[in-house]
This record gives C-alpha cells, sequence and structure tokens, in this order.
C-alpha cells in the first residue's frame, strides 16, 4: 500500500466515524418520529461554530465539544417541543419546518461568523502522528474514530440493553401499540431529538480541525446523512455505522481518484441500494 | 355555476391585466420582475403536477430545470443553434426526470422525498465540482437570447410577452391535465391507491407519467430561466432552489390551478424587495416557510377562498354541510384503513 493510499484509508475510517456521530442521531429521529430532520447538517454547522467560539475563549477542547452538543440538544429540544410537536402526525408539514429552520441557521451562522471559512487548529495535545514502521497514523484521526467507536458502544448499549433502549426499539416498531402499553412515546421523541441534535453538534466541533467550517458545510453534511440512512436502513444504528464508513471510504478516495465526479460516485451506492433493496441494508422489510 | 362563472370572469380579468402589463407598467425592473414570476410560475405550476395532484413532494426539482439552463448554456457556447439547444435541453430534462422518477418511485411520502433530494444535491454536486464541463462556481454565460420567427427578445417586454405566451400555454395545459381522465387517474393514486390498484390502474406507471409531465414544465421555466438570466450557476441546482419552488407551491395553495402562480407572485415579490433592503433573504425564507406551515398549511389560494365564502354569507349551511361530508368522508377513509390492516 502506497503512503497516498494509506493516507486516504486513514482520513476514510476517521470520515466514518464522524459521519457515524452525524448520521446516527439523524437515522434514530427518523427510524422513531418518521421526520427526516433536515436541521441535521444545520446542528453539525451551528455546534462546530458555537464550539469553536468557545474554544476562542479559552475553553478546552473537550468541554468545548460537549458544550456545542449540548447547545443543539436544547436548541433541538426547544424546536421540538414548540413547534415540531404542534404538528403532531402531519409528516410533510413537520419536514418542511425543518427545512425553514435550516435556511434560518444558515442565514444566522452567516450573519454571526461572516462567510470566510475557518479551519481551526488541532487541539495541541492531539497533534503529532503515531509512526509504526515506514507507516505514519495522525493521533486526531485515531482519536476521532475511538470516539465514534465509543459513542457507538455506548448507543448500542443504551438502545439494546435499558429499559429506555427497549422503550424506544418499541416506539420505532409500532408507535401505536407501544403507546397503548404505556410507552410515553412523545417524551421519547424529545428525548431522541435532543440525543441527535446533540450528537451532530458534537461530531460538528470534533470534526472541525478535519472539515473546517465554512457557510454551506450544513447543506454538504445534510445529503451525506441522507444518504447513510438510505443505505443502512433506517432506525438502525448498525446499518448508520456500515453506512457511514462505505460513504466516509467513497468520499476520500473519489474526491483523491476522481475529483470532478466525486459527487457522483457518492451516490451510486445510494442508487444500486434503491434498486435492489430498498428498506437499506439493515433496515425491516415494509417500513 | 355562479361561482365558476365568477372565477372565470376573474381569469379573464387577470390574463388581460398581464397581457397588457408592459403597456401601462413602464418601467423595466417592473417589466422584469413580472417576467421572473410568469416564467417560476410555469415551473411552480409543473411542481404542483407532483405535490399538489400525486401527492409526492419532490425537493429535487431544482436539479431539473438547471439541467436545462446548462445544456442550453454549454450547447449554444459549443457552437450549436437555439433550436438544437433548446431541443436536446428539453430531450436532456426529461431522460434526467425519466431516471429521478424511476429512483424515487421505489419510495412514496417521505422516502420520495429524500430520494429526489439527494438526487437534487448530485445535480448540484456535478454542476459544482464537474469544474471542466460546467466551469464550476463561475457557471456558464449565455450570449444571446434566441431570436424566435426573427423576433428580437432583447427588449424586457419583448421578453415579458413571450413569456406570457409561453404561460398561457402552460395554463391551459394545466387545465386540460386536471380535467382530463388521466388528471383524475393521478388524483385518484394520490388519494386512494391501493383501491387504483384493484381497480386495474398501474399506480406506478401514473405517477412516472405525471413526474415526466411535471419535468416538461419544469424544462419549459429552465429555458425561459436561462434566457431571461443569460446565466447558470450552481445555486440554481441547489437544495434552496428546490425549496424555494416549494414554497411556491405550499404558499399558494398545492393541487389548486391558480395557487402555484399567486405563490410565485409572493415569493418573487418578497425575494425582490427583501434582496433591496437588506442581506437576509434565507432568513426570511425560512421564516416564511415556518409561518406558513405553522398557521396557514393549506396555503393561500384555498385560505382566500374560505375566506370569499364566509364573506358573501350565502353559505353558512353550505360550508356545514361541506364539512359534515368531509367529516363522513374521512370517517370512510378511516374505515377503510383499518379494513386494509387486517
Amino acid at each position: 500500500m502506497s503512503s497516498l493510499h494509506l493516507t486516504l484509508a486513514v482520513n476514510s475510517v476517521a470520515m466514518g466515524g464522524l459521519l457515524f456521530l452525524l448520521s446516527s442521531g439523524f437515522s434514530l429521529i427518523f427510524g422513531l418520529m418518521r421526520i427526516p430532520n433536515l436541521m441535521h447538517g444545520s446542528f453539525f454547522m451551528l455546534g462546530a461554530y458555537i464550539g469553536f467560539s468557545m474554544i476562542g475563549k479559552g475553553m478546552w477542547f473537550w468541554a468545548a465539544a460537549i458544550g456545542g452538543g449540548i447547545a443543539m440538544a436544547l436548541l433541538g429540544g426547544l424546536i421540538e417541543r414548540l413547534l415540531l410537536r404542534r404538528l403532531a402526525g402531519q409528516t410533510l408539514p413537520q419536514v418542511l419546518l425543518t427545512l425553514g429552520f435550516s435556511f434560518m441557521i444558515a442565514d444566522i451562522c452567516l450573519m454571526i461568523w461572516t462567510g470566510d471559512p475557518f479551519q481551526p487548529p488541532t487541539p495541541a495535545h492531539l497533534r503529532g502522528a503515531w509512526i509504526v514502521g515506514d507507516m505514519v497514523f495522525p493521533i486526531y484521526r485515531l482519536v476521532m474514530v475511538l470516539v465514534a467507536v465509543v459513542i457507538a458502544a455506548l448507543l448500542w448499549l443504551l438502545v439494546d440493553k435499558t429499559r429506555i433502549g427497549a422503550m424506544i426499539r418499541a416506539g420505532v416498531d409500532d408507535p401505536e401499540i407501544a403507546r397503548a402499553v404505556g410507552i410515553k412515546v412523545s417524551q421519547l421523541f424529545t428525548l431522541i431529538f435532543c440525543l441527535g441534535a446533540g450528537l451532530a453538534g458534537f461530531a460538528g466541533v470534533i470534526g472541525a480541525p478535519f472539515l473546517s467550517i465554512y457557510p454551506g458545510l450544513d447543506a454538504e453534511m445534510l445529503p451525506l446523512a441522507l444518504i447513510i440512512v438510505i443505505l443502512g436502513g433506517s432506525g438502525s444504528l448498525l446499518g448508520a455505522f456500515v453506512g457511514s464508513f462505505i460513504i466516509g471510504f467513497l468520499f476520500n478516495f473519489g474526491q483523491a481518484m476522481f475529483p470532478n465526479l466525486a459527487y457522483v460516485i457518492l451516490f451510486l451506492p445510494m442508487v444500486l441500494i434503491l434498486v435492489l433493496r430498498p428498506q437499506g441494508l439493515f433496515g425491516k422489510l415494509g417500513s | 355555476m355562479n361561482m365558476l362563472s365568477l372565477r372565470n370572469i376573474g381569469i379573464g380579468l387577470g390574463l388581460l391585466f398581464l397581457a397588457t402589463l408592459p403597456l401601462w407598467m413602464q418601467h423595466p425592473y417592473y417589466i422584469n420582475t413580472s417576467s421572473q414570476i410568469l416564467y417560476w410560475a410555469i415551473i411552480a405550476l409543473g411542481l404542483n403536477v407532483l405535490v399538489g395532484y400525486a401527492g409526492l413532494t419532490s425537493l429535487g426539482h431544482a436539479g431539473l430545470f438547471a439541467i436545462t439552463g446548462y445544456t442550453v448554456a454549454l450547447l449554444v457556447d459549443a457552437g450549436f443553434g437555439h433550436l438544437t439547444a433548446a431541443i436536446a435541453a428539453i430531450a436532456l430534462t426529461l431522460a434526467a426526470t425519466a431516471v429521478f422518477a424511476v429512483l424515487a418511485l421505489r419510495a412514496t411520502g417521505i422516502g420520495f422525498l429524500m430520494i429526489t433530494l439527494a438526487l437534487g444535491q448530485i445535480v448540484w454536486g456535478i454542476a459544482y465540482r464537474w469544474v471542466d464541463l460546467t466551469n464550476g462556481d463561475n457557471g456558464v454565460n449565455l450570449k444571446v437570447r434566441p431570436m424566435p420567427f426573427g423576433i428580437d427578445l432583447s427588449s424586457p417586454s419583448a421578453f415579458y410577452w413571450a413569456t406570457f405566451i409561453a404561460f398561457v400555454v402552460a395554463l391551459v395545459a394545466m387545465q386540460l391535465f386536471v380535467r382530463s381522465p388521466f388528471g383524475a387517474t393521478v388524483r385518484g393514486t394520490r388519494d386512494q391507491p391501493r383501491r387504483m390498484n384493484a381497480l386495474g390502474f398501474n399506480v406506478w406507471l401514473i405517477q412516472f407519467l405525471a413526474f415526466l409531465f411535471s419535468g416538461f414544465w419544469c424544462a419549459i421555466g429552465g429555458l425561459l430561466y436561462i434566457y431571461y438570466n443569460q446565466f447558470v450557476a450552481p445555486p440554481v441546482a441547489g437544495l434552496q432552489s428546490s425549496a424555494e419552488v416549494l414554497l411556491m407551491v405550499i404558499s399558494g395553495g398545492t393541487g389548486t390551478l391558480l395557487g402555484p402562480i399567486a405563490g410565485a407572485a409572493i415569493v418573487i415579490i418578497i425575494k425582490n424587495v427583501v434582496s433591496a433592503w437588506i442581506e437576509r433573504w434565507n432568513l426570511v425564507l425560512g421564516l416564511i416557510f415556518v409561518i406558513i406551515i405553522s398557521f396557514m398549511p393549506d396555503g393561500l389560494v384555498p385560505g382566500i377562498r374560505r375566506l370569499w365564502r364566509t364573506m358573501r354569507g350565502t353559505d353558512a349551511a353550505e360550508a356545514a354541510a361541506a364539512r359534515a361530508s368531509a367529516k363522513l368522508a374521512s370517517g370512510q377513509t378511516d374505515a377503510k384503513e383499518k379494513g386494509g390492516v387486517q
């Protein structure tokens, strides 16, 4: 393996981890609430901006990342409680509401942080590389993957091993029966929405030294979350995990090898899945 | 019956108003704004075929009319004649529409929306990243407007009248579509896909044809777009562009003939007015979306129609009857849905 390919592979895995943080929340929200949350890219971008304003004020990197996540969880929770809730059951208006908010958030970011892109530095304690033989692994990339894997494990524990997780799975499978047996599905909605928004905001801060922050970042991340969920199947964490790494690899290798068509290559697996297996790799039939 | 003739007189007066507009509205700025409203109205009418009549909400339509615009600009730039370019652009847009339709119709409802969004973003990605073909972020210029039958379209009023003619043709085509048996089957697949299937209709094929019809009018609107602006760049294909057209359809009222036209007028006027004063068009666009969806979900035209009925006062009783029958119909639907599940 040449060093170019190694670099690309490391970047792909790091990107895959980042995409998992983004798309797992998207997938849970979509699986439970049947809403593709078109604000998801906006949460990613706004979280990144807020996190780096915090770092600019001297805050510790990880505290800022969690801060960006919490800020987005609060914002998501507010929008869900105050507005989406009023449109319960009307999926299309709910989607369009999230679309309206995505435009507002994009414009507010432009207003506050201007149109200049900026690349936050990698936090000092995570700089440098880990060298094995003649292979070089930048530490920050490895940390991103590690964080994603830890969060994937925590999410898996939450969904598969806890009482709340059982309620979430029941809500995804059959919201009406879940309500009938006494599960407060609407509270779960808020919880999941906050969780998803928070993860997206957290991912934004973690990803910023890697991707940099610029206007339009939201509109680039949202379609990635969409295709990952179409690929993996809605509401499936495993699907989001596998889909994220597929897209992570296509994103980096596509851009390096076919820069003109990188974007088209990204969407090819989605097209294939739609033709061959419309419910997604790990989706359930009939959903 | 009275209501119907009143409506026809209203439409007649409206068309007369539009046909004579450049004669009494001298300022080129207003004439140009009116041209913009009319070609956007054609695109919105096209999207309404899907959103309103077929019940399929697309967020990828900008990709379609952007393909028309890019094809014309690139072919003319490469030395082809305007007629060839226009025909090739329409053909290519229809082919792209067919691809969109085949993929997006794998799903309905929200899945349909997500797939169209993703497909629209592919077109945006090509426009933005395939620099050798599309000149990337710098866009492509169209040096001259075409001269159909030797008529020069470079003045604002000449272009306005050409757009107006296309608009009237689109309006008549929509009216014919809505009244036709095909229009009825499209609405049928929207309201009762299972029953339509049981009655022997090919639901997929009907939706596919509706998508093509919708794409055709996007192509016509896209032609006028490129002739008007003489420039096309990646943002035209983006999600925001699709969302603006969808906002036209929804704000005016989906599934009505006049709704998308009113919506196009509202969105374009607000956009031009807002852009003249502040840079925050996106913020305003988002706010309008949120307000309309939260407070006026059925759009302006149905809202005004309701207001009109109440003001005429004739039909407190009639309205009550309509409500009762609507309730009955929805009750039946519920019963049917339950029957379907068992």
